[in-house]
């Protein structure tokens, strides 16, 4: 028997196991699958729970539903992997499991203890300092906004990467919906700080979306790498000492790697695991492979990537266990619905080499989608991204996108 | 692209002024590039981080971020700051003579 290993069932472990259980043969493949919770979590979903369009319900399904027969799930903590002896130390009976392929998708996770200030001593957190990066963060800022009657409110970027690149906007173009709606929005003064510098990394895009900041009177603070939050006098605090003063800040922290890929030799200064670019093949080990937010890699962190990427892999695995050349080259495609407030979303579309273009997806001229434009439709794209999600991209079927970016029906 | 004379020698750089081709720089140019963005003079400090972004990219291809300079180099990040003044990703990788980090998405 030969089996395959995969740490972490997320949105791209979960797809990984059922292509694997489709494809190889039970006869000679053992699938094991370990994860420290019971528990799936729909992260894009945080996004709506502040503004109570969600709840918590609405994000979390049981993981075993998700994993077909045949696949061995096991809930534990992983302590340690060990790539030369081809071995995982588990926490759940002290146990050791042998691989003889091993995939890493163990995710990337906010560190709100990275930045002095953010946490005590104790771990808690300012009243009036908040994050939706956690599912429990994103419940207390709901209740906290519920209450609140205006003033400045602040999101802030700590540290490049994080995951879904896109979701501080949509969080602030929200925040302005969200406000109005409460009939508050003029004693609510809007602030976007971001280590960037512009709205957005791409110029194309970060033009475009900068635009609609301003047009939704939200100030924008850019080139601003955060240090520290001084809790007592609700200031942001830069490396170059640059200040903001905020009433309310939401931050989306430090984003890093699960501590057992530091820990086990097997990562960068962020525990994200250096893999080839477009065959995510582990830099030392042939044998070990990174997909998802766990890899670290040129494109978006966010589970659209983990889609095509797990695709393109699919494709390449079933082809190295016999011994050909990997073909399908991952070009790190990346696709976001931006949820810009009033109804109304974009769509950008974008791989290592071309930046997000204007033009229609997925098909040329017809759309339905607007590529860098706001739309009705998109926001119904957005919204139905999650009935997607749980009955057609983590079982692993067919998506009606090509995992490859294409330039049809794009301007450039 | 574009050329600029730095220290006698003809080097080819992008929009920005960033060296297009890094195998053109040489330890001697640093000097020249730093005083051109305002740093007047390389401490140990200064040539400790040049060179860790040199053999950092010789090996993986990427200018290093600052979090990885100061991870590898022991050099704090608020140190950082202080040796290449306000935009400190940007400044270390000018005057090491290697392509612009890319901000990652
Ligand atoms: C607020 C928010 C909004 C987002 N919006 C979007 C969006 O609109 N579109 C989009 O495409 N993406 C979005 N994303 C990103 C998307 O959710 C992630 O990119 C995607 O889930 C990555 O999948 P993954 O499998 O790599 O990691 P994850 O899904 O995070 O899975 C990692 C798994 O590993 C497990 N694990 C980690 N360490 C250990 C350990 N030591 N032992 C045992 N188990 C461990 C974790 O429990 C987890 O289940 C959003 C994310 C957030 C937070």
């Amino acid at each position: 028997m030969k089996r395959l290993l995969v740490l972490g069932a997320g949105t791209a472990g979960t797809m990984v196991v059922n292509k694997m259980s489709h494809h190889l043969d039970p006869n000679e493949w053992e699938i094991t699958i370990v994860d420290q919770e019971e528990t799936h979590y729909y992260q894009p979903g945080f996004l709506f729970i502040p503004f109570g369009i969600y709840g918590r319900n609405d994000v979390i399904k049981p993981r075993r539903d998700y994993i077909p027969t045949g696949v061995d799930l096991i809930v534990s903590e992983i302590e340690l992997i060990e790539p030369e002896n081809n071995r995982v130390k588990i926490a759940k009976g002290d146990r050791w499991l042998d691989y003889d392929y091993l995939v890493i998708a163990t995710g990337t996770h906010p560190r709100l203890d990275e930045t002095p200030g953010l946490v005590d001593e104790d771990g808690k957190i300012p009243d009036n300092v908040h994050t939706f990066y956690t599912l429990d963060g994103a419940v207390r800022l709901e209740k906290f906004l519920r209450k609140w009657e205006g003033g400045k409110l602040v999101l802030n970027i700590m540290e490049m990467p994080f995951k879904c690149p896109v979701a501080p906007l949509e969080f602030i173009f929200l925040a302005d919906w969200w406000f109005t709606e409460q009939g508050i929005r003029d004693k609510v003064d809007l602030t976007f700080v971001t280590p960037l510098p512009g709205a957005f990394t791409k110029p194309i895009a970060a033009r475009e979306l900068g635009g609609i900041l301003e047009e939704k009177n939200i100030s924008l603070v850019t080139d601003f790498m955060a240090e520290r939050v001084d809790p007592d006098r609700n200031t942001l605090v830069a490396f170059d000492e640059e200040e903001v003063p905020y009433d309310v800040l939401v931050t989306v922290p430090v984003n890093m790697g699960a501590d057992v890929i530091g820990r086990s030799g097997l990562g960068d200064e962020l525990n994200h695991v250096p893999v080839d670019k477009h065959t995510f093949v582990h830099a030392k080990y042939p044998n070990i492979f990174a997909l998802g937010d766990a890899a670290a890699l040129p494109t978006s962190k966010a589970g659209s990537v983990a889609h095509f990427a797990v695709e393109t892999w699919t494709e390449n695995f079933l082809r190295y266990i016999d011994g050909l050349d990997m073909k399908e080259a991952f070009d790190g495609h990346a696709n976001c619905f931006i949820e810009s407030g009033f109804g109304k979303g974009l769509l950008i579309d974008f791989n290592y080499d071309t930046e997000p273009l204007p033009g229609k997806y997925p098909l040329p001229g017809v759309g339905p989608f607007s590529l860098l434009r706001e739309s009705e439709m998109n926001h119904w794209g957005k919204m139905l991204f999650r009935w997607m999600y749980w009955n057609i991209l983590l079982k692993g079927k067919e998506m009606p996108v090509t995992s490859y970016m294409t330039m049809a029906g794009k301007w450039s | 692209m574009a050329t600029e004379l730095i220290a006698g020698r003809e080097i080819t750089v992008d929009e920005e002024g960033f060296f297009a081709d890094p195998s053109q720089w040489s330890e001697d140019m640093a000097e020249e590039l730093a005083k051109a963005i305002g740093i007047d003079e390389l401490t140990e400090d200064h040539w400790k981080v040049i060179r860790f972004l040199r053999k950092d990219f010789e090996e993986t291809g990427e200018t290093a971020t600052i979090r990885r300079v100061s991870t590898m180099t022991g050099i704090s990040t608020k140190q950082l700051y202080q040796l290449f003044p306000k935009k400190p990703a940007k400044k270390m990788a000018y005057i090491a003579g290697l392509p612009k980090p890319t901000g990652c998405v």
